[in-house]
C-alpha cells in the first residue's frame, strides 16, 4: 500500500465525500445541498449516541454499553409522557430524559463493579429491563412530542439546520474535554492502563462512573431529540443505534482496546453511514444489496486504514 | 475486573478463600445448572404435566439451535474474540436451507461449504491484519443479513421433510432436545476441555505467545476455530429451519447476544482461553427455559423481557459471589 500520512479518522470523511459526490453526479447538482443537509441532520443523532459510546469504549478494554438503544427509547417515552404534548413542559421533559439517562448509566456501572460482570453482559441485562419499562410505559402507542420540540429539531436558518450545528459544538467541546481537561486525560489514562492510572492516584472508579453516566445521558438526549424529530416515541426507535454506535466509534478512529478516543472522527463515520444510505437509495439498490455494501465497506475501511503502532 | 477482586480478597478469611479456590471450577458450571434445576422445579410444581417426555421436548425444543449458536460463540470467545455476526449467519442459513436443501441439495451444500470457508477467511483477516473482531464481525453481520435478504426477501421456503422429521423424531427414553444437549456437551467437553488439542486451542486464546513458541501456527488455529464456529452456526441454522419449517433472514438476531450470555453464564470469560462447553450448553438451556418459566409464572408479556434481564443478573451474581477469583 502507498504510504499515506493520513490520520485513520479522516477516512470516514473521505469516503463520505466520495459518496456525496457520487450522489450529486447521479441526481444533479441541485441535490447537493439538500442531500448534505439531511445527512447532517441524521448523522447528528448517530454522533450523539456515538460520542457516548466512545467515552465508555475509551475507558478500557472490554468496556461497552449495549443498553444505549433501550435507554434512548425509555428516555423518549418518559419525557414524552411528562410533556404530554405541552410546550410549557419541554424543559421538564428534557430534565426527565437526562435523569433517566444518568440513572441508567449509573445502574450499568454499578452492575459492572458490584457484581463484577463483564460490561457487555451487565449492559445487555439492563437493556432487557429498560426495554420492558419502556414497553409498559408506552405500550404500542406512539407518544406525540410537543410542537415546540419538533420545531426546534427541524429549525433551520438559510437552508441549514440548527441542531447539527449544536451537535458539532458538542463534538468540539468533547474533543477539548478529552484533550485538555483533567477528567479527559484521566479517562484515557484509565483506558490505557488501569493499574498504572490507579498507582498514579487516579480515582479509577469515579472516572469510569462518569463515562457510563455520560453515555447514558447521551443516549437519553438522543431519544428526546429523535422523538421530536421523527414525530414521537416509538418502541423500535433505538434499534438501529445498537450496532451503528459501535461502528461509528471504531470507524471514527477510536481504539476498541481503550485509552484512545477521537470525537471528531465520529462525524466522518456518521456522515459516511448516512450518505451511503442516501447514495444507495438514489441508485435504487434493494435493501439486501445495501446491507452487503454497508458490511463490506465497514470491513474494508477497518482493514485498509493504517493502524497506530500499539495494537 | 481485577480492581474489585483485590480489596475483596483481603477481607475474606483465609479458609473461605482456599475453599472457594478449590470449588471454583465446579461452581462455574454448577450455578447455572442449579438455576436450571430450580427453574424446572418451579415449572413442574405449577404444571406437573410438564414433567414428562413430551413436556421436556416442548420446553427445550427451541433451545437446540440456540445451544449450537452459543457453542459457536464459545469457540470465538475462547480465542479472546467476539462474534457479532452469528445471529444473522444463522438467519442466512435458514434461508439457504429452506430455499435450496430440498430442491437443489448440491447447491445448498456448496453454499454451506462456501460459508464455512468465509468464516475461516474472517478469522484469517482478523488475525493477519490484527483487526478488532468486534468490528469485522459487525460488518459480517450486515453482509449475512444482506445476502439472506437478496436470496429470500420475505420469510418463506420450506424445510425438507427429512429435516422436520428429524427435529420431530422421538427417540426412546430420552427426548431429542435433551439427547442433543447431552451429546453436544459431551463432544465439546472431550474436545475442548479434555483433549490435548483442546488445551492448545484454549492456550491460543489465553497465552498466544506460549502456543506460538511451542511451534503452533496461530494463523492456522484461528482459521480452523472460526471455521468450526461457522460449522456450528450451520448446525444451528439447519436445526432452526427444521423447527420453524421456513427461512427468515431476521429470525435469529437475538442469538448473537444470548449466545454471549450463555458462554458467560457457563463460566467463560472474555479474556480468552477460559471456556466450558458443558457450562455453555447449560447456560443456553437456562436462557431458553427462562422464557418458558416466565410464561408459566404468568408474568405479563410486557415484563417478560425485563424479568429475563433479572434472571441473567441473579444467576451471574450468584456465580460471582460464590466463586472467588483466583488472583
Amino acid at each position: 500500500m502507498i504510504r499515506l500520512s493520513l490520520k485513520p479518522w479522516t477516512y470516514g470523511f473521505i469516503v463520505a465525500l466520495i459518496m456525496w459526490i457520487a450522489t450529486i453526479a447521479y441526481s444533479g447538482f441541485a441535490s447537493a445541498v439538500p442531500t448534505l443537509s439531511s445527512a447532517l441532520a441524521f448523522a447528528a443523532f448517530s454522533v450523539v449516541v456515538g460520542t457516548g459510546q466512545m467515552m465508555v469504549i475509551a475507558s478500557g478494554p472490554g468496556n461497552i454499553d449495549l443498553s444505549m438503544p433501550s435507554v434512548l427509547t425509555l428516555a423518549a417515552y418518559m419525557s414524552m409522557s411528562v410533556m404530554s404534548g405541552s410546550n410549557d413542559m419541554i424543559l421538564a421533559g428534557l430534565l426527565v430524559a437526562l435523569l433517566v439517562g444518568a440513572l441508567a448509566g449509573a445502574a450499568n456501572f454499578l452492575a459492572i463493579t458490584m457484581l463484577r460482570l463483564p460490561p457487555i453482559i451487565a449492559t445487555l441485562a439492563w437493556s432487557f429491563v429498560f426495554q420492558s419499562l419502556a414497553f409498559n410505559l408506552g405500550g404500542e402507542a406512539t407518544l406525540k412530542p410537543p410542537a415546540g420540540l419538533s420545531t426546534f429539531t427541524l429549525w433551520s436558518v438559510g437552508g441549514f439546520r440548527i441542531m447539527p450545528v449544536a451537535v458539532i459544538l458538542l463534538t468540539v467541546v468533547v474533543a477539548i474535554i478529552l484533550a485538555r481537561s483533567v477528567w479527559g486525560r484521566r479517562l484515557l489514562a484509565v483506558g490505557q492502563s488501569e493499574r498504572a492510572a490507579r498507582l498514579a492516584g487516579v480515582p479509577v472508579m469515579r472516572v469510569r462512573l462518569i463515562a457510563y453516566v455520560f453515555c447514558g445521558v447521551a443516549a437519553a438526549l438522543t431519544g428526546f431529540l429523535l422523538a421530536g424529530f421523527s414525530g414521537g416515541a416509538a418502541l423500535n426507535m433505538g434499534d438501529t443505534y445498537l450496532l451503528e454506535a459501535i461502528a461509528v466509534v471504531v470507524l471514527g478512529g477510536t481504539s476498541v482496546a481503550g485509552g484512545q478516543a477521537n470525537a471528531i472522527g465520529i462525524w466522518g463515520a456518521a456522515l459516511f453511514f448516512n450518505l451511503m444510505a442516501t447514495m444507495l437509495n438514489t441508485f435504487q439498490m434493494q435493501a439486501g444489496v445495501r446491507f452487503v455494501l454497508t458490511g463490506a465497506l465497514i470491513i474494508l475501511i477497518v482493514a485498509l486504514v493504517p493502524k497506530p503502532k500499539a495494537a | 475486573m481485577a480492581d474489585v477482586a483485590i480489596p475483596q480478597q483481603k477481607r475474606d478469611p483465609h479458609w473461605k478463600h482456599e475453599l472457594g479456590k478449590r470449588l471454583a471450577p465446579a461452581l462455574q458450571v454448577g450455578l447455572p445448572a442449579i438455576a436450571l434445576v430450580v427453574m424446572l422445579a418451579v415449572i413442574f410444581w405449577i404444571r406437573p404435566a410438564a414433567m414428562s417426555y413430551f413436556g421436556f421436548t416442548l420446553l427445550f425444543k427451541l433451545a437446540v439451535p440456540l445451544m449450537f449458536a452459543s457453542l459457536a460463540q464459545m469457540l470465538v470467545i475462547m480465542l479472546g474474540d467476539i462474534d457479532l455476526s452469528i445471529g444473522s449467519f444463522v438467519g442466512f442459513v435458514t434461508c439457504v436451507t429452506a430455499l435450496y436443501l430440498d430442491t437443489a441439495p448440491a447447491l445448498a451444500i456448496a453454499i454451506y461449504i462456501g460459508s464455512v470457508v468465509v468464516y475461516a477467511g474472517v478469522g484469517l483477516i482478523i488475525h493477519i491484519r490484527q483487526l478488532p473482531s468486534i468490528i469485522v464481525t459487525l460488518g459480517m453481520s450486515f453482509i449475512w443479513l444482506g445476502v439472506a435478504i437478496i436470496i429470500l426477501p420475505a420469510p418463506g421456503g420450506s424445510a425438507p421433510a427429512w429435516l422436520t422429521g428429524f427435529m420431530g423424531w422421538r427417540p426412546p427414553l430420552v427426548p431429542l432436545p435433551v439427547l442433543l444437549a447431552i451429546l453436544a456437551a459431551l463432544v465439546g467437553h472431550l474436545i475442548i476441555s479434555r483433549s490435548s488439542y483442546g488445551a492448545i486451542l484454549r492456550g491460543a486464546g489465553g497465552n498466544t505467545r506460549a502456543i506460538q513458541r511451542a511451534g503452533w501456527s496461530i494463523t492456522g488455529i484461528r482459521a480452523a476455530v472460526y471455521a468450526a464456529a461457522g460449522l456450528l452456526g450451520l448446525v444451528a441454522g439447519i436445526t432452526l429451519t427444521g423447527l420453524t419449517t421456513s427461512g427468515d433472514p431476521n429470525v435469529a438476531p437475538a442469538y448473537t447476544l444470548l449466545g454471549v450470555g450463555a458462554v458467560i453464564l457457563g463460566g467463560g470469560s472474555f479474556t480468552g482461553g477460559v471456556v466450558s462447553p458443558v457450562g455453555t450448553v447449560i447456560g443456553a438451556l437456562t436462557l431458553a427455559l427462562a422464557g418458558s418459566l416466565l410464561s408459566f409464572l404468568q408474568v405479563p408479556p410486557t415484563w417478560q423481557i425485563g424479568a429475563q434481564g433479572g434472571i441473567l443478573f441473579l444467576v451471574l451474581a450468584g456465580r460471582i459471589l460464590l466463586s472467588e477469583k483466583k488472583s
